[in-house]
This record gives structure tokens, sequence and C-alpha cells, in this order.
């Protein structure tokens, strides 16, 4: 929590500082209030007090409420300035933290869990800030001060405030560790729900087609039971918070008379009589104010823990050190351009005890294409994964141009490559504004733009349906891209990195959503282009890469056969068992 | 957000809440009560000092003994009143909870009971937000606004009662000053109310921002749009301050005003007072009563003030709840009594016509006889139809003109459930659900023993990965565990596997795995299917040469049909699909 803290700037501690002024002023005012009350109370006691001296006491308190509400806007004024300041400066560098992660960053985290971070997380230390500076400031200074101003009217009347505050304590911790563990709980046993709910909804076919009704059911009671319970003990508990706290300030009053009672007998003169009982009256409206002070500080207690833990979350983004960074090269002047080299690269996850890749070397020259192709789990994906680095190489080394891939800057290095997910992202936006996704170094203007964009269309056979969408390139996508099909988000994301003119172009298994005639036509349209572009290209079908210049083989993290199609139906058991898969033995035979 | 009628809404979650009118209103009777003691306490306290008041003065003293008779009928009083509400709050608490507890599993229920076409136009969030959200927003408004509001009530009429009991003139200025200040509190509610709103526009926007910039991390990297990003979020976190920071001030303002007009209240109170014992009109007790009325008068303003508003926000959830419970069912089964014996597996499509709305029809007129132990292949590209056609043989969805009979038997006159238990099923998407492999696998066949299970995992290959597994069959899986997309399609294949039904419906089954896996599969699947009618839609044609019948689907109709064999020598549509895998690009 302190270390959030000191984010505050300058200008938030100058703030904080004015607003200890207005709070000190208004506890001021607020206890000041009394004094008039009890003055009209003597006044209006008094027989033939004058109208006019009612009024001006009247109003002078009227002055102190106004003053003192005056100062709590201005408290509160500066309060919401710094809490929601604070809160604008945490998400806006726990977003940029993010963004500079890799994916092993983010998988340390969790996308889902990132996205809490900085938006959850962040809403209650705002409001902890805003709750905090009102109150955490405001309860000792009121409570304090009002035990200052009535301890030296009798120690038997401080020692029954006392008694209630100890009891009042006594009573929120007492609940406070009884209820606030099975909080937490409830928060799991929130999810759990959710998540019994989300299966059923998510594999509402599958549950219907085994006729899982009555077991998704029956798990789901289960969930809600326990759910049930938990909030069952806890909303019993804070049943009697409010009551408790009733009966205890209701009582205090009762005490401070019934002492004062006794105390007023047993003084002699009449005037310390009179004394006593302009005490009595005076102490029970500061000894509320000191119990509510304390009740202030209470709420406190109860949301602190939840913004401490937040606090801790969003510290652990901050304080994650990166571990990719850029290089020394940050001009794209490299004299041979397109080439691309693996030299005995092996990769193991962080952490993991397995290598994923071992010994990895495979090199494409300009305009080459080289396919990678092996069984699901045998390392295609992550080859490509290296080389926009997002992930780094344990062993071995990447070239790109001549030179280590991590000799570059990050931006110089993407300007090279044009990457294509096996699942193609979309963003919010329209169809153009996708294609033209990024910076790519160069400054184009609206009218080349447009001509990349209709040209990126073209080759990556988009244009059937784009022209069929009612405002074409500039049709809206939405979030995620869920208006457009699998096939046509492919294209898309295809399109955009032919839009982008890249020295090497990265396919991690794009074209699978594609059908066979498609994905035909695509790389033909790809290879007649004018503008010569080396290719690395993931595949599970033979038809995508049997024409590549070389096909690199894997198996279980290794190279199992390195060459071109013919070749390796001849001496790879591994790629004549994949084409034996997909191909007829006449297939085969001729291409032997 | 949903229309709707804060009456109609009201009156409906009240006869939901039926079955607890009594300890409900058992609860009310105690929440008046125990506000009327606390009303009486103020009166009874003022006595005290009253004769303190007067004791001190005379000679004989305090009358000690009267003082402690009442300051223990206080005592009793504020006890009571302790006592009186806090088994108001544990009763309430427990309605509640009991009412949150059964609209969620009617949520739940409902779910399994109504068409997968509503499923079509919602969406997952939509759905589980009513389970979880909008249920909570009811739980927490019925326990505590509805108590709030009852003991607010009584608290605002009976020291309204009292005050008018005691002296009109001045309930009246204390009334006013009141009045005054809560017109200004209205007018703050109403002004930050837009910048609420505004805030949760933001803040949605924001999130917005942040989901899709967080799951497409890596193009967003790979071309250098981080920059752009930030800025685009800057701009939006900007804004987000502007309205965050004006919503929380304005929010901050109700606790001062509140106190002033108590304040306020309170002053008037005493001038008024003042003038009138002055005039002799009526006693100092008066006033002494009176000021601690008008601060109970003004407290329960603002409670149900905030009890109003949160009831909006019940109002609001409660129609998306019982919206949700009311939605149309699936027809009613009970009476159905069909039974077909033993299933060969002969399925006959008669003059099928389907559309999803009424307005589109996917299905024209299929028309199919499958024999017993056949394999029919259907291929066409996306929104041929292919899946809609399995849809209706599940019977997922009624189809509107013609009929499909099994065994000579229309599945009208079969309960859904009987129809789903003939078929095994696979799914393209792969359904798992967080818990071991074993219970992944065994779902809901409590019957089918761990060797049933190993000898699955077996058929389909997945064996040795889970001994590799630290647990074996025994490791649960969540979001931790690393299944590639193919072991996980292959865990939902040894399901199907387990649950041995006479049919099989694969959708795409095998489309993430990779072709040696896939093979792999096959075989297992082709022993399985020996003997079974079995309809398998493909993307990759070498799946399914083997088919004893090749639908070729487009646009709802079949323009191909044969085996392999026939259709290739046809030439037509399906001929070249299948010849331009093997062309070179």
């Amino acid at each position: 929590m302190w270390k959030i803290l000191k984010k505050l700037k300058k200008r938030e501690w100058s703030f904080v500082f004015i607003s200890l002024i207005f709070i000190i002023t208004q506890v001021w005012l607020d206890l000041k209030m009394p004094d008039y009350m009890s003055e009209i109370t003597k006044l209006v006691e008094t027989k033939g007090s004058k109208m006019i001296d009612i009024i001006e006491q009247g109003g002078y308190m009227l002055l102190c409420a106004l003053g003192s509400m005056f100062a709590s806007v201005v408290v509160g004024f500066l309060a919401a300035q710094v809490a929601a300041g604070l809160a604008r400066r945490l998400r806006g560098e726990v977003y940029e933290k993010t963004m500079t992660f890799s994916m092993e960053e983010i998988n340390v985290f969790s996308t889902d869990s990132l996205i809490t971070r900085t938006t959850n997380d962040i809403t209650q230390i705002q409001t902890l800030i805003a709750m905090g500076l009102q109150v955490i400031i405001k309860a000792p200074i009121l409570a304090v001060w009002a035990i200052i101003k009535i301890s030296d009217k009798s120690w038997q009347w401080t020692a029954a405030t006392g008694v209630t505050v100890a009891e009042l304590m006594l009573f929120l911790i007492i609940m406070i560790i009884i209820v606030l563990p099975k909080f937490r709980i409830l928060q799991t046993l929130t999810d759990n729900l959710n998540k019994v709910t989300r299966e059923n909804l998510t594999g509402i076919r599958v549950v219907r087609a085994y006729n899982g009704e009555a077991y998704q059911e029956e798990k789901f009671e289960k969930a809600n039971t326990d759910v049930t319970r938990t909030n069952l003990f806890t909303s019993r508990g804070m049943a009697s918070v409010f009551p408790m706290m009733t009966l205890l300030m209701s009582f205090l009053p009762l005490a401070i008379y019934w002492i004062g009672m006794y105390l007023i007998n047993d003084a002699s003169a009449p005037m310390d009589k009179v004394q006593l009982f302009s005490n009595m009256v005076v102490f029970s409206s500061y000894a509320m104010q000191v119990i509510m002070a304390f009740m202030m500080l209470i709420v406190v207690f109860f949301i602190f823990p939840r913004a401490n833990v937040s606090a801790k979350r969003i510290n652990e983004v901050l304080g994650e050190k990166t571990k990719i960074h850029d290089g020394n090269i940050v001009e794209n002047n490299q004299k041979s351009k397109g080439t691309i080299e693996f030299k005995n690269v092996s990769f193991k996850y962080p952490d993991a005890g397995d290598y994923v890749l071992r010994n990895i070397s495979f090199k494409a020259d300009k305009g080459e294409t080289v396919a990678i192709i092996g069984a699901t789990g045998s390392g295609k994906s992550t080859i490509i994964n290296l080389i926009p680095r997002f992930y780094d190489v344990t062993e071995g080394s990447i070239l790109i141009d001549g030179e280590d891939i991590r000799d570059y800057s990050q931006d110089i290095l993407h300007n090279k490559l044009g990457y294509v997910p096996q699942k193609a992202v979309l963003f919010k936006g329209d169809i153009s504004s996708n294609i033209m996704f990024g910076e790519n170094g160069e400054s184009l203007t609206d009218k080349e733009k447009a001509i990349r964009v209709s040209e990126a269309i073209d080759v990556s056979q988009s244009r059937e349906f784009i022209s069929k969408m009612p405002k074409g390139e500039d049709s809206k996508i939405s979030q995620g891209g869920t208006n457009v099909s699998g096939g046509q988000k492919q294209r898309i994301a295809i399109a955009r990195a032919i839009a982008k003119n890249p020295e090497i172009m990265l396919f991690d298994d794009s074209f699978s959503a594609l059908d066979y005639k498609t994905d035909r036509i695509l790389r033909s349209a790809l290879k007649n282009r004018s503008h010569k572009v080396t290719s690395i290209i993931v595949a599970q079908r033979i038809g995508t890469i049997k024409d590549a210049d070389r096909i690199v083989v894997l198996d279980e993290g290794k190279v199992v056969g390195y060459g071109k199609h013919g070749e390796l139906l001849k001496n790879c058991p591994v790629y004549l068992e994949i084409a034996k898969s997909q191909l007829s033995e006449d297939e085969i035979r001729k291409d032997m | 957000m949903e229309n709707y009628k804060f009456g109609t809404a009201m009156k409906k979650l009240a006869i939901y809440c039926k079955k607890y009118y009594f300890p409900i209103i058992f609860a009310f009777a105690l929440s008046i009560c125990g506000t009327v003691f606390n009303i009486i306490g103020p009166d009874k306290l003022s006595e005290v000092i009253n004769k303190i008041a007067e004791g001190m003065m005379l000679p004989t003293g305090i009358d000690t003994d009267g003082v402690l008779k009442i300051i223990k009928i206080l005592i009793i009083l504020y006890g009571l009143g302790f006592v009186f509400n806090t088994v108001q709050g544990v009763i309430m608490a427990t309605c509640t909870q009991k009412i949150t507890n059964k609209m969620r599993t009617d949520i739940s229920q409902k779910i399994n009971k109504i068409p997968l076409k509503y499923f079509d136009q919602t969406t997952v969030g939509d759905t589980l937000s009513r389970v979880t959200n909008d249920v909570d927003t009811i739980g927490q408004s019925l326990n505590q606004s509805i108590g709030t509001l009852v003991s607010g009530i009584t608290m605002f009429f009976g020291s309204m009662f009292m005050m008018l009991k005691t002296n009109w003139i001045m309930t009246a200025a204390g009334v006013l000053a009141t009045i005054i200040g809560f017109v200004l509190m209205i007018m703050i509610t109403k002004k930050s109310q837009k910048y609420f709103v505004r805030q949760q526009e933001e803040l949605g926007r924001l999130n917005g921002q942040i989901e899709e910039t967080y799951t497409g991390h890596n193009v967003i990297k790979a071309y250098n749009d981080t920059h752009r990003e930030i800025t685009k979020f800057h701009e939006i976190n900007d804004k987000l301050f502007e309205s965050a920071w004006k919503s929380q001030f304005l929010s901050g303002l109700m606790m001062p005003l509140m106190t002033f007009i108590g304040n306020l209240g309170y002053v008037a109170v005493c001038i008024t007072g003042a003038v009138l014992v002055q005039r002799g009109d009526t006693e100092f007790g008066t006033i002494v009563a009176f000021m601690m009325y008008i601060r109970l008068f003004t407290q329960p303003l603002a409670q149900m003030a905030q009890a109003v508003t949160s009831l909006q926000s019940t109002a609001a959830a409660s129609t998306r709840v019982f919206r949700f419970l009311q939605e149309e069912e699936l027809s009613d089964e009970s009476g159905k009594n069909t039974a077909i014996d033993t299933i060969k597996g002969n399925v006959v499509f008669d003059h099928v016509k389907f559309g999803y709305t009424s307005d589109k029809t996917i299905i024209n007129d299929f028309n199919l006889e499958v024999k017993q132990g056949q394999k029919v292949a259907i291929v066409g590209p996306t929104g041929a139809g292919k899946t809609t056609l399995v849809n209706l043989l599940m019977r997922f969805y009624e189809i509107n003109e013609g009929s499909i009979k099994i065994e000579g038997v229309s599945t009208k006159d079969l309960t859904r459930e009987q129809v789903h238990s003939m078929f095994g099923m696979v799914l393209q998407e792969t359904w798992l659900f967080e818990g071991t492999i074993k219970d992944n696998i065994r779902y809901n066949m409590h019957d089918v023993s761990d060797e049933q299970i190993i000898e699955a995992s077996k058929a389909v290959g997945l064996d040795h990965f889970i001994k590799t597994l630290p647990k074996g069959y025994d490791t649960i899986l969540d979001d931790k565990t690393n299944l590639s997309s193919g072991q996980k399609q292959l865990v939902t294949i040894a399901r199907a596997m387990v649950l041995n039904a006479p049919m099989l419906i694969l959708d795409e089954a095998t489309s993430s795995v990779d072709t040696r896996t896939e093979e792999l599969i096959q075989k297992a699947m082709d022993q399985l299917t020996i003997g079974r009618t079995s309809f398998v839609i493909a993307h990759r044609l070498s799946t399914i040469k083997n088919a004893d019948i090749i639908l070729v689907l487009k646009d709802g109709d079949v323009v191909e049909s044969g085996n392999h064999g026939e259709l290739l020598k046809k030439g037509g549509v399906y001929a070249d699909l299948y010849n331009s895998q093997f062309e070179t690009a």
C-alpha cells in the first residue's frame, strides 16, 4: 500500500496538506457547535432572556454548520481529485507496463488477471484513498480533540466513554475476525458458481446431447448451497452490527446521566451543581462525537484489507521485470534483406524441466519459402513465436539479415516481419483500419495507404466478401471481430501482413481456417506478387507446403527431416507417414 | 439495459417471495417495534434530564429512585430494541438467502429447459450476469433496503406523530427547514446522475480497450502498434478521470449535506421554540424533546432516499431475472411413450425443411435414406447447412416441414432425451470442465468403470500422455494444465466412445488435431463405427474418403452425392475441392 502512496505527485501531496487544514477547521467547527447548543439551551431555560440573543446564538451555530459543510465540501473535492488522479496514473502505468510484457510475463499473470488488475483493483484503491482522506485523517483528530475537550470534566464520565469505545472496538474486532475471512471465501465460492454456470452455457449442446442436464444441475446445486451457506453466515453475523452500534450509542448518554446524577447530588454548592449539569449535557454530545470518530475508522478497517490485496496485485505487475530488451540496431539498413537463419536454437519455457525445441537449424534466403510441419505439440508454433521475440531463445541464435535478432530494437525487428497468428485477432474499427494496422516506420499518404489496402484485399482473397458488405472496406468490425466468420477473419489477418510489405512473412498455421481452394489461390497470389518476400509457414496440410523451397519436419522438438517434398517422401519416415494420412498412394508415388 | 416497469417488477418479486410472507411480515413487525422503542427513548431521556434539573435545586436533592426507575425502563427499551432489530435482521437475512438460492436454482434449471435458439441470440455473459450480479443485487436490497425502508417509514411517521402531538408550530418550522435541505439534495443527486452514467460509459470503453489490447497483445507487438494503443488508452483514461472525480465528489457531498440539514432543522426548532416559550405557549421540556425528534425525523430520510435508489436497481435486476425465467420452454414431453426396442441405425430424412428464423430457410427440401451401419459424410462450404442437419437430427431444433425417422419412427414421437441417447456426439469446440481427466471422460455416465475409461483412452491414443502426467487419470484439468487443443479433442472423443451409443455424430471432430493423430483416431473411430451408423462433417477430405455416402451441400441443398470414387469420376464440385489440396500454388 505504501508503495502505491509514494506515487502521489507533489501537487497531490499539497492537496492532501490543504485538505488536512480544512479537516482541522471542520473538526474545530464541529466541536464548537455543542457549545452554542448549550448556550441556546441555557438561554431558553433562563426566564426573560431576549429573543435576539437566541437568534444570535442560533446564527452562530448555523454559521458553524455552514462552515463545516463548506470545509467538508472542499475536502471532498480535493479527495476526489487525489483519488481519481492517482487511479488515472496507476491505470496508465499498469497499462503501459503490460504493453511492454512479452508472452512469458503475460503467462505468469494470465490475461484475465491482468485485466482485473488494470480495472477493478485500481478502483479499489481509488475508493480507499477517497474515503481515507476524509475519514482516516479526520477520525483520529476528531477523537483526540473531543477527548481533550472533555477529559478534564470528570474522570468517571471519561471512563464511561472509554468503556463504550472499548466495547465497540471489541465487538467490531470480533466481527472482523469471524466474518471478514468468510467474505474472502465467499469470493471464491461465487467464482465457482460462475464457473459452473459458464460451463453449462458454453457446453449447452454437449450437455443436451449427453442428457447431462441433471448432472449439471446437481453440480450447480452444490455450488449454490456453498454460496448460500456462507452468505447466511455472513449476513446473519452482520445483522447484529447496526443494532449493536445503536445500543451502545444509546447506552452512553444514559450512563453519563446516571453518573451525573450522583455527581450532582454529591456536590455541595448550588453553583457547582449548575456547572456540573451544564457539563453533563455538553459532555454527552462530545462523547457521541468520540464514538462517531471510532465508527468511521471501523468502516476503513472493513475496506482496507481488500484495497491492500489490490495494491499488492498492482505492485506485482509494476514490479515484474521484463525479460525482453531492445538491442542497439535502430536503423533498417542491413545489406542483405529478407534472410533468416536458425542456428542451433533450443528453447524451454521458464521453470519447465524439458526442452520444447532442441538444436533447430535451418535457413531461408530472400524470396524463399520454408515450411514447418509436424504433429500437434511438436513445437511448430514455438519456432514462429521465437522470431518476433515473443520469447527469447534459450540457447543458440536466430539471425535476420545477418544480425542476431536480439541486437535489433524491437521496433526495427517487427518492421521486418509480417506475422499472421493461428487464431486471427481483429480489433474494433473498420476493415481498412484492421488492415493498415500499427506503425511500420513508413510514412504513407492516404492515397498510398488506400492502394496498399486494396492490393492486400485482392491478394488475401478477401475482395469477394468485403465487396458484399454494405460499406466495403469501411465496414465496421466489432470488438474481437465477432461480426465476421472465422475464415474471413483469417483472410483479413493475412491482408494485414501483406499490407505491411514486410521482408519476412510468418504464417502460424494461418491457412487452416480456409478451404483448400481458397488456400491454394491465396498462396499462388502471394507468390506471384512483384514484391519478393521470404515466408516461414507452419502448416498441417501437406498440400499447403509441398511446393516450399525447404520443409522442416519436426518431431518432439527435434528436426527429423529437412529438404524438399520429393526428397522427404523418400528419406523421412515421419514425413511419409504424415503424407500417407492425407494423400493417396498414387499421389505419393507421383511425387517421389 | 432492458426496459422495465418498477411496479410490475416489484409485484413479480413479491409474488415470488410468497412462501416467506409470514417470516417477512414478522420481521417487519419486529422492526416497527424496535423503531418505536427508539422513538420513545428520547422522550424518556428528557424526563431524566428534567428530573435531574428539577431535583438539583431542591433541598431534598435529586429523586434518585425515580431517575433510576426511568433508566431501568430505558435499559429494557434499548435492550429490547437491540434484540428486536437483530432478530429482524437475522430473519430477513435468512429469507433473502433462501429466496436468492431458489432464484439461482430456478435459473440454472431453466437454462436446460429453453430452446437452443435462445442461446444463439444471447451471449454467455448476459445469462451469467443474471445468475450472479442480478440475483446478488436483489439479495442485497431485500436484505437491507426493505428493512431500512420499514424502520425508516416508522421512524419518520413516529417522530412526526410525536412532534405534532407536542406542538404543531414547531413541527412546521422543523419540517420546513428539512424540506429546503432536501430540495438541495435532490438537485445534487440529479446532477450527479449524469456523471455517474458518463463514468460508467467511459469505464466500459476503457475496459473494452484493455480487454482487446491484452488479448491481441501479440499482434499489437508484432505490428508495432503499442504506442498508438497507449495513446488511445490515455485519451480514454483522461476522460474517465474527469467524470470519475466529479461523480466521486458529488456522491461525497451527501454526508455533509445531511449533517447540515440536521443542524438547520435543529436551529429552526430552537428558535421557534424559544419564541413560543417566551410567549408562554409552551415549556422548556418541549424544546428538549423536539431537538431529539427533529434528529430522528431527518435521519431516516437519507436512508430512505438510498433505499429507494437501490430498490430501483432491484426492479431492473428482477425484471431481467423474471424475463429469463419466463422464456418459452421446450415443449413438455411427459405424454410420449413411444419406444424403439433395438436401434439398428436406419435413418430417413423425408422432405425436411428448416430455417432458424421463419423468414430464412436454411434447409430447403432434404431427403436421405441411411441404412444401418453406413458412414455418411457431409461436406461443403461454411454456411451450407452442415451443422444444421446435425442439429435437426439431434432435435436441438424442431423442423418446419417433413420428418426425420429412426427405425421408421418419427423423432417427433420420441422424447428429446430418447433421441439424444441414441447418438454419441463430438463437436468441433472441445468442451471440458474443471475436474479430473477421469471425470471429464466419464461425465454423467456413472456406471462406467475406470477400466472402460482407460480402454477408451488407449483407443484414441491418449493413454500414454495421461500416464506421463503427475497424477495420471486424476490430474485436474484447469487453466494451468497444458493440454493442446488436439489432446482436448481426444478427451471428448474418449467421452463419446465410453458412451457407446448406437449411432455417432462427428461435427468437425478432428479438425484441431494433426493428421497423424487424426489417423489414429480415425482407426479407433472406424473400429467404433463398425455396424454403427455415423454422420461425419469434415473439413479435411482425407477423413471421409471411405464414407459410404458423401453429401456435398451448398446453400441447404445437396448438389452431389455418392461415394468418393463416383464423385471424383463425376468431376464436379467434390472433385474440384478434393483436387485443390494437391495442386501446387
